[in-house]
């Protein structure tokens, strides 16, 4: 495999595994890190990727196992909390500073959930995969999944409720 | 998109039943700025993902680790720590040849005052013996007198 077939293999999934990390490593240099790293050992064992049948869905895998043994060690015990710039357009400027509130709500609602949940929506809400991809990265069944993601869809809708009706931040 | 069908959507989202297209639909009425009141956290939910979707990676991707700068340096402090055994050892070496030679010349040194001294004993041992010498012939001279003397006597005596 040539490094031009590599990179047209593998380079149009590089935000979804920069943002997969960034959802379980929290910070951005962190998960910059992280994609760099998978690439490094993508391009490693490019002999070996003709095999899958999909490599995204094997990319994926290897970055949330990588993060999971990021978390775990020892190196990455001093993570800190990235927000990144939330953009906004023609809203006024208070129920764009409420916008934002709710809307960074939203990112603390997702970081509380089970490491599991968290990938499962973050694949499926913002990466959009299919039932089937996603089963194949978590390697969990598809009933499985999808409880996983409705309790995680409910969590965040009662949580977003809940601060809606005290006005509690 | 009728409100009532929304909803509906909405009851099979929370419990993960809908397919990719029936999100997409909700996607586009979530973010379109037109949510009905009683639906707008959703509205915020949608919202995040969409403005999460469009994060991207910015760096570029380097396949070529940099290990083999690690290696240089790894191969470097090897090179450094022999060039410092090296310069060390020969250091030794110098230090010792100078020690040597400070040694020796403090001996040279101590020998020329002791050889010194030795010859300030010679000169009084040889006037030492010039006195000696006097003394023996100032005695041999008595002796001739008291020869001569002993000579007068007996022919006094006679």
């Amino acid at each position: 495999m040539k490094q031009s077939d590599f990179l047209k293999a593998v380079l149009p999934f590089k935000d979804k595994v920069f943002r997969l990390a960034k959802r379980l490593l929290v910070s951005t240099e962190e998960a910059e890190d992280a994609t760099q790293e998978l690439y490094f050992k993508l391009w490693k064992n490019k002999e070996k990727l003709g095999e899958y049948k999909n490599v995204e869905a094997f990319a994926m895998t290897m970055t949330k196992n990588y993060c999971f043994d990021r978390l775990k060690s020892k190196q990455a015990s001093n993570l800190t909390l990235v927000h990144s710039n939330y953009k906004e357009k023609d809203t006024s400027l208070e129920k764009k500073i409420e916008y934002k509130d709710s809307v960074s709500n939203v990112h603390k609602l997702i970081e509380n959930l089970p490491e599991q949940q968290k990938i499962i929506i973050q694949l499926r809400d913002i990466e959009q995969y299919d039932f089937e991809e996603i089963c194949e990265m978590v390697d969990m069944k598809p009933t499985a999944v999808r409880v996983a993601l409705s309790r995680a869809r409910k969590t965040i809708r009662e949580e977003l409720i809940k601060q809606h009706n005290y006005g509690v931040s | 998109m009728e409100l009532a069908n929304i909803e509906k959507l909405i009851e099979k989202y929370l419990e993960a039943e809908t397919s990719l297209q029936e999100e997409n639909i909700l996607r586009t009425y979530f973010t379109s700025g037109n949510v009905a009141p009683h639906l707008e956290d959703y509205a915020i939910m949608f919202g995040y993902f969409k403005q999460n979707q469009s994060e991207t990676f910015t760096k570029t991707i380097k396949l070529k680790p940099e290990k083999k700068s690690k290696k240089n340096f790894k191969w470097l402090s090897v090179a450094a720590s022999l060039a410092l055994l090296v310069s060390v050892y020969v250091g030794k070496v110098q230090y010792d040849k100078y020690q040597q030679r400070v040694y020796f010349a403090q001996v040279k040194e101590a020998l020329e005052k002791v050889s010194f001294q030795l010859n300030k004993g010679n000169d009084a041992l040889y006037a030492v013996s010039d006195n000696l010498n006097k003394g023996s012939d100032a005695v041999s001279q008595l002796k001739i007198y008291e020869n001569t003397a002993n000579t007068v006597l007996k022919k006094v005596n006679y």
